[in-house]
């Protein structure tokens, strides 16, 4: 390669490479500092240098007589967070694999407006959607008037504000995210050699096992991924759905910028955030090469 | 807030947007704080456009507002935050006790101590945070923070308090026997194990939805008076209670920016929302006092003597302004908030 190609090909890629500094590089270095600094009397930061921030992501100094601790309020707001964002994973697994099977499936005429049936709650608020099912859970919701109604229950069941609600709301929120990618990759699925897998005697498990979910894994480790990210770091849905009674980790950020007053916490929380996406991300490149290493 | 007034605030936003006219303004305030038809009055009778930006909390505004480049000539800070805005030579020296209106304003809200004498800020609205209760299902005493901290079997499970992490620890440490922002470590204790007790019985800590009143899904809550007053319009069950083990007294302030572009029309708004007829189109839209003698005349029936805005004489003297806490108390709380909320 010339000096010349290699020139051409840096100035070719300095738009790309000058977005991404600027719009992700740079602001993501500004968080990284004030992770390290002090925090402002009144929110804000001082430019002193302290590791107090990021002890505080896991560690306490109890209120009352100094000891350090495991910080108890920290940890089960992260392991619900992650327990939460996986129940959802699995959740929308459970109600989207079928769903995009059921429209893969369909004369190909027929898919276009079985997708769109899919997209159409793009169109509307997320917060609309989220207050939206709020009414069909709460005391005198839709639900418990069905489940009354049936003699399955006498009084009305509590399902508003608790982790439950949080659950089915991003769940639902989420579902199209699982959809779409478990979608493509069944579309290009040759049916033939499902057929040549029932030739060759194989049950029906044994060829959903062997010969098609080996070859829509990827499409189902995408939407796995494009649910699992964002729910870690949802923060309208458990803020409404929640009551505002379990925080998820984003709802501690949020805290520690506003009412808190503790921006480098609110910092070295965010980036443990986005640590701990870049290992869910890790874990997905790992999967999906490995799974072309064997196919 | 209703949709109709949504939609005002919408087409007003809108139409001030291509600003044309000789003068601008631009007002950065609390969201749903701001009546259209006060800020129609104003750029009608002084040919000045307005452009409204809300905030969420005293928190994001003053960030914004440290931050610079904002273009924003006016402000509405709390009562517990002029003292730091002033501090940080964020406002402006404008002299309102200069100027024309100055004399409406009520004597009692021009000695105090976040602004004495009145040299930077102009009063907005004034309000209480106490709890309010749906008196149908709960008939005994309102006037007590046990509504959500030992609550009534009556209560249980129906109760929120809202996240406003200072509002809702001041009132527990004075029913515990404290005072705020205290570091008295066993005022501090039993706060927060006073708190962790009583959230069982929560439904929830949230700035809910006025229907879930309404539809009495909650009944009971820690509230502001304002909003209580709202709900009282549509739902006569409820009524709102000055806690006797102490309850918060507040004020937002109108105060001009050090940066403000625009001070001149800045200081007319000021002189402005100090004339009775204005001050109680405030009040009818946002339904918290003023501060201005005289709006009673120009306000909405029943809600200059509404018992939101009225405290009962024996209750006065549990009430107590709002402070804002040092950093030391603040960590304090921050802790106690994030045990309650985890």
């Amino acid at each position: 390669m010339t000096p010349a190609d290699t020139r051409r090909r840096w100035g070719l890629a300095l738009p790309a490479v000058a977005v991404i500094t600027l719009f992700s590089i740079l602001p993501l270095g500004v968080v990284v500092l004030y992770s390290v600094l002090t925090p402002g009397d009144y929110g804000n930061v001082r430019w002193v240098l302290s590791g107090e921030g990021w002890f505080s992501v896991l560690f306490e100094r109890d209120m009352f007589d100094e000891t350090v601790s495991l910080s108890d309020a920290h940890i089960t707001i992260l392991f619900r967070s992650v327990g939460l964002s996986l129940a959802t994973t699995l959740l929308t697994l459970i109600f989207g694999v079928p769903t995009a099977w059921f429209i893969a499936t369909r004369a190909p005429r027929q898919r276009g407006f079985w997708l769109f049936l899919i997209t159409i709650p793009f169109w509307t608020n997320l917060l609309v959607r989220t207050i939206a099912i709020q009414e069909i859970i709460r005391a005198e919701g839709v639900l418990n008037r069905i489940l009354i109604g049936l003699g399955l229950i006498e009084q009305p069941l509590q399902m508003m504000f608790t982790n439950f609600a949080v659950l089915l709301g991003m769940a639902y929120v989420f579902l199209p995210l699982m959809v779409l990618p478990v979608y493509a990759a069944i579309e290009k699925f040759d049916f033939r050699l499902a057929e040549a897998g029932y030739d060759l005697y194989a049950s029906r498990a044994y060829c959903l096992r062997r010969v098609i979910l080996p070859l829509v894994r990827p499409g189902i480790i995408a939407g796995s991924i494009l649910v699992f990210v964002p729910s870690l770091g949802a923060y309208v849905t458990p803020r409404i759905m929640g009551g505002g009674n379990s925080m998820m980790l984003g709802n501690l950020i949020e805290m520690q910028f506003g009412q808190g007053r503790n921006w480098p916490l609110g910092a070295a929380l965010s980036i443990t955030l986005t640590l701990l996406v870049l290992g869910a991300l890790i874990w997905y490149t790992r999967l999906t090469t490995g799974g072309r290493r064997h196919g | 807030m209703t949709s109709a007034s949504r939609l005002a605030l919408a087409a007003l936003l809108l139409s001030a947007a291509p600003a044309l006219a000789e003068g601008t303004l631009n007002i950065y305030n609390f969201g749903l704080y701001t009546p259209p038809d006060l800020l129609e009055k104003f750029e009608k009778t002084y040919d000045v456009k307005v452009t409204l930006t809300e905030y969420d909390s005293n928190e994001t505004a003053m960030a914004k507002i440290e931050a610079g480049g904002h273009g924003f000539d006016i402000v509405m800070p709390s009562a517990s935050v002029v003292p730091i805005y002033i501090e940080k030579g964020l406002l402006l020296k404008s002299e309102p006790n200069q100027m024309e209106n100055f004399k409406n304003v009520d004597p009692k809200w021009v000695e105090i101590y976040w602004d004495n004498g009145r040299h930077y800020t102009v009063p907005w609205v004034w309000g209480t945070t106490g709890v309010m209760v749906n008196t149908k299902v709960y008939k005994g005493d309102i006037n007590t923070s046990a509504i959500f901290l030992d609550p009534p079997e009556e209560l249980k499970g129906k109760i929120n308090v809202v996240p406003s992490m200072n509002d809702v620890i001041d009132m527990t440490i004075r029913y515990v026997g404290g005072e705020p922002c205290t570091t008295d470590k066993a005022v501090l204790k039993a706060a927060r194990d006073k708190l962790i007790a009583a959230k069982p019985s929560w439904a929830s800590i949230d700035y809910t939805s006025f229907e879930k009143f309404i539809n009495e899904d909650i009944n009971a809550s820690v509230f502001w008076s304002g909003a209580a007053n709202r709900i009282r319009a549509e739902n006569a069950g409820f009524a709102y209670g000055y806690p006797k083990e102490g309850y918060s007294l507040w004020q937002d302030n109108v105060a001009i920016l050090a940066d403000a572009q625009n001070v001149e029309n800045a200081k007319l708004f000021l002189n402005f929302i100090m004339a009775p007829e204005n001050a109680a189109l405030i009040s009818n839209y946002t339904r918290y006092g003023n501060g201005i003698i005289g709006s009673d005349a120009f306000m909405d029936p029943g809600l200059a003597d509404a018992p939101e805005m009225i405290i009962p004489e024996n209750l006065k003297a549990a009430g107590h302004f709002q402070q804002t806490c040092p950093p030391e108390a603040q960590a304090f709380y921050t802790r106690i908030w994030t045990d309650l909320t985890k």
